[in-house]
Formats: structure tokens, sequence, C-alpha cells
């Protein structure tokens, strides 16, 4: 519980990280950018976990421990994705979306 | 202490004990006796298929994170002959490309785990076990899609899948987090008791529902769907297309059965809408695609559609008619790509063209591809007729006429594509035909496997009287 600060003000800010996270997955051109939004929603979604816990039922620690388990996912699948993208780097000496698309219908 | 109980996870017991042998195995077997590491793996899964349809009851592990049914065993029996029919297909492929890189190992080990995850995912008990179910069963298949590693194709396969991937399990999460703040739980059980219809509530479904929907690629979130079956190796393009689907459908329906069952008002609606979408999206793409991999994407897009004809349902007769038809669409979407595997792997050749006239000199394949297509469009003696007959009855039953009637203009439009190549197989005469070649062993197998599953599930009843018994146990 934070002196000051209800609820809402701390779910409207990860409501508008997520929705950055989105915007930025959908109009940016380089693969590490779109995965840095990726990461903004995953954090979006674990303050949210924290806060709801916290503020609203605090006698269980279930949202913490889940926030805790879904750090370690997103870990997990960031490494992942970054050794993709770099073994794609070492074929075509690039990250930019335009230049990685072969496939069109 | 008590141990017994811990058999009821038996199936993720003796995977986890394969994966472990494979690593040792890995380790003691001298580097040019590696192929021999592909029969090893294919013994091990077989006998633990084989011992998956011994019988297990039902019961509730760790304070209700795991929980296992009949219809939950019976489930993860059906996603086990699935991957050995999948490893069958792809033993030769993997004999003659990939173990000669020194990579064999780490495919199985990497799609064991992968089926462990779903294993976790379709009996999970609370949103925990489903999220790290999820996790786990998705981010092994974007390895495996990008294995050829020398390939830049692949490896755009491998990108595109992650991405989607991470960004569905991303907004799945949100959703998840408003669905624990209206109802303090994580726990399906108690969330069942506990949901109410508000904004909140509705807002979480949708953002979770959108999560799976990107593992089943429905229409808006289907866009991966093509480039990474086109780009991946064919077995991970199967793997994809019929197991990580239908897990991702049983666990979607459970959900929406069980906890969310109050909101049905709500995703009734949703679910018509995308249905008709996917339907009509998936038909109209299949029919301009020349690549038979890209083919076979929109058409198992479309199939994702008819199945959610199944789900509107909302009832044991839904869940029932969903079941069988993904067994039916096992079997006849893995004859397909079986097909298209055996004739890659020895020519290199995947487009429709490159078809024409193989029924002249390959009969045997030609009249495998055949059966599968006519199951997959739904043509009376083979099994998918009734798949997608028990669908529409299930929708038909809660009034969906509108509904219905749309499904079967798609399954006209749907012929016509399916159509198209077998014209190519057994009416076109082709300048430079494919030359008769003979497969191996294990593909042979695993395409007799697949037929024999097309022919008996069409004509052996007692099967779906059985699967509609098991799911009561649900409801």
């Amino acid at each position: 519980m934070i002196e000051g600060i209800s609820i809402y003000e701390i779910l409207t800010l990860t409501t508008i990280i997520f929705f950055i996270g989105v915007y930025g997955f959908i109009t940016r051109t380089n693969l590490i950018s779109i995965l840095i939004s990726v990461e903004l929603i995953m954090n979006a979604s674990v303050v949210n976990f924290v806060i709801i816990n916290k503020y609203l039922y605090p006698d269980m620690l279930q949202g913490v421990l889940f926030s805790l388990f879904i750090i370690a996912v997103a870990a997990a699948e960031t490494a992942l994705a970054v050794s993709i993208i770099i073994n794609l780097y070492r074929q075509i000496g690039s990250v930019e979306v335009k230049e990685t698309e072969m496939m069109k219908n | 202490m008590d141990f017994s109980s811990f058999l009821l996870m038996r199936h993720e017991l003796i995977l986890l004990v394969i994966i472990l042998l494979l690593i040792v195995a890995e380790i003691f077997i001298p580097q040019h006796k590696k192929g021999s590491i592909v029969h090893l793996a294919i013994f091990l899964f077989g006998i633990h298929t084989a011992v998956g349809f011994l019988g297990m009851g039902d019961g509730v592990l760790f304070g209700g994170m795991f929980r296992t049914t009949g219809m939950i065993h019976f489930f993860k029996n059906v996603l086990n002959v699935g991957v050995f029919i999948i490893l069958l297909q792809s033993a030769d492929w993997l004999q003659e490309k990939i173990v000669a890189q020194h990579k064999g190992t780490e495919f199985f080990v990497l799609m064991f785990s992968s089926l462990l995850g779903m294993y976790f995912m379709i009996s999970s008990g609370d949103f925990l076990m489903f999220y790290l179910g999820l996790e786990l069963s998705t981010l092994p298949v974007a390895a495996l899609a990008a294995y050829e590693t020398s390939k830049r194709i692949s490896s755009e396969a491998g990108v595109k899948l992650i991405l989607s991937a991470a960004l569905a399990s991303g907004v799945s999460l949100f959703g998840i987090s408003m669905l624990y703040a209206t109802s303090g739980s994580i726990y399906f059980s108690e969330m069942a008791e506990m949901i109410s219809v508000n904004n909140l509530t509705i807002l979480g479904l949708i953002l979770f529902f959108t999560g799976l929907a990107f593992k089943i690629s429905l229409v808006p979130f289907h866009f991966w769907t093509a480039d990474v079956y086109e780009g991946a190796p064919i077995s991970v393009a199967s793997y994809l297309s019929v197991i990580s689907k239908g897990a991702a459908v049983f666990i979607l329906m459970i959900l929406l059965f069980t906890v969310f069952k109050p909101l049905m008002g709500i995703w009734e609606n949703m679910i018509y809408i995308v249905a008709l979408a996917t339907m009509f999206i998936g038909n109209l793409f299949a029919l301009r695609q020349q690549n038979m991999k890209r083919f076979l994407a929109f058409s198992s897009v479309a199939q994702a559609g008819f199945i959610l004809l199944g789900i509107i349902n909302g009832e044991q007769l839904g869940f029932a008619t969903v079941i069988y038809f993904v067994l039916v669409y096992i079997f006849s979407n893995l004859a397909a790509f079986g097909v298209v595997q055996a004739i890659s792997l020895q020519t290199g050749k995947e487009n429709i063209n490159d078809y024409e006239g193989l029924y002249r000199t390959n009969p045997k394949l030609s009249l495998v591809m055949m059966l599968a297509l006519f199951s997959l469009a739904g043509i009376p003696p083979v099994a998918g007729f009734f798949g997608k007959f028990f669908l529409f009855t299930a929708a038909a039953s809660k009034g969906y006429y509108l509904l219905v009637f749309l499904a079967v203009v798609n399954v006209t439009i749907s012929l016509y594509y399916y159509l198209l190549v077998i014209r190519a197989m057994f009416l076109r005469k082709g300048e430079n035909p494919i030359a008769f070649f003979t497969s191996k062993l294990y593909m042979r197998l695993g395409l007799v496997l697949t037929v024999l599953g097309i022919i008996v599930l069409g004509v052996y009843s007692p099967l779906y009287d059985y699967i509609f018994e098991l799911s009561k146990g649900l409801m």
C-alpha cells in the first residue's frame, strides 16, 4: 500500500503501458524494438498482478507469486527470441522487418 | 509418505524420464552412430503411447493446481498418437538432414518438452499452471520452427512465431490479471463461483480469449500461420497444425464451459462473429495458394472456424462433438502433411502444379492424399463427414441455423479447392511428373496409421458414444 496513491492511478498507468506496448508491436520496424514492446506488455501485467494483490486481496499471495513466474518465463522467452534473431542476423546482416520478409502471399 | 497419488501424473513422469534418457543417450552414443538415436526415441515414445492407454483414475494434485479426469486422460492419449505419427513421418527427414548436422537429439527433446507443456496445460486447475503449460508448449516449438539454421526462411518462421506467441501470451496475461481482480483467485474452481457479469470481467475474457485464439489461429489472429507453416520444417508445421491446435481448443473449451459459464451470453456472440470470419477468410485465402504448405495452413485456419461451431453449443454435446472432430482432424491433416513430407523429401517439390500426374507415377501416395483431402472436405464415406455433421448438429441444436447455413456454404467453397489438388493429381498429365519412388519403412507406417484412422473413425461409431460418456465428467 502506498500512501496517497489509490489503485486507480496505478491501474491507469499499467493500462497505458500495455497499450504503448501493443502500439509499438504494430508500428516498429526493427525486430529488437518489437521485442522491447512485448516486454512492456509483460511488465504491465506483472505490475497489475502485484498491485491487485496488494490493494484488493492482501491476505493471499497468489498475485505476487504469479508475477515471479511471469518474470522468469519472460526472461526465457526473450533469450530464445534474441537467439533466433541473432541467427537471422548472421544470414542477412540486418534486423529490419522489411529486409527480413521473404514470404508474401 | 505415500507417493502413489503421483501416479495421476503418469503421462508427465514417463515423458520426463524419456527426455532425460535421450539427453544421457546423446552423451554416450558415439558420433558416427548418432543415427540410432532416432530409432531409440521412436521406440521409447511408442512404449509411452502404449502405456498411456492403461486406465487411470480421476484426481487432483498440488492443492487443485493439477487435475485429471477420464476425458483429460483420453485426450492425452490422442495427443500421444498424433505425435507418434509425426515422429514416424519425420524419421527419414531427421536421418538424412538433421542427424548429419549433429542436431538429432535436440529435435526430440524440444518436441517432447513441448508435448509435456501441453499435458500440463490441458490438466491445469489454475491459471498459473495454465500459463506455465502454455509457455512450455510454445517456446520449444518456436525453436523447432527455426531449426534449419542454414535456411533463411526457417529463421524467419521462427522469428514470426516467437514474436506473435509472446504478444499473445502477454495480452492473455493482462486479461488474466483482470479476471484475478474481479474474482480474487486464480483457481478455476473458486473463480467459477465468484465470477459475475461486469465490464472488467468481459474485458478480461476478451483479452484472455485473444491469447488462445493466436494458438488456434482464428481470424483476426491468423497472420503468422501461413508464413510459419511455409518456413518451418514440415514435421514442425504438422505439429503446429494438429497437436498444438488441438490442445489449445481443449483447454479453451474447458474454460469457456466451466469458468466462464456465467458469461455465456457474451462469448456466444464473440464466437459467432469469429467463427464466420475464420471460415470465410480461411477458405477464400486457401483458394489462391500455390504452395502446398500455405494451402494446408489456410485450410487449417478454416477448419478451426468449423471447430468453433461445436464450441458455441456450450454443453456436453458441443464438447463431445469438438473432441471427436479434433480426433478426425488430427488423422486427416497428418495424412495430408505426411504425403507432402514424403514428396518434399524425395524431390524437394512443394507446389500444387508439381503434383500433376502423380497418380500415374505414385498411385498409393495419391490415394492417401485423396482420402485425406476428402476427409478434410467432409465427403460421406470417410471420417471427416461425420466430424463436420456432428459439429453442425451441435450448433443447430441451439438454434444457430444461419450460422450452420453459412458453414455449409463454406464447406462447398472448401470442396472446390480440395478438388483442385485432386484434379492435378488424377486428371492432369503434367509435363515432367514426379518420378516413381518408394518411401522408407517409418514413413509408410506413419501413412498407413493415418489411413486406418480416417477409415476406422468413419465406420466405427461406438467411439463417439465413448467420448460422449467421458465428457460428462467435465460439465
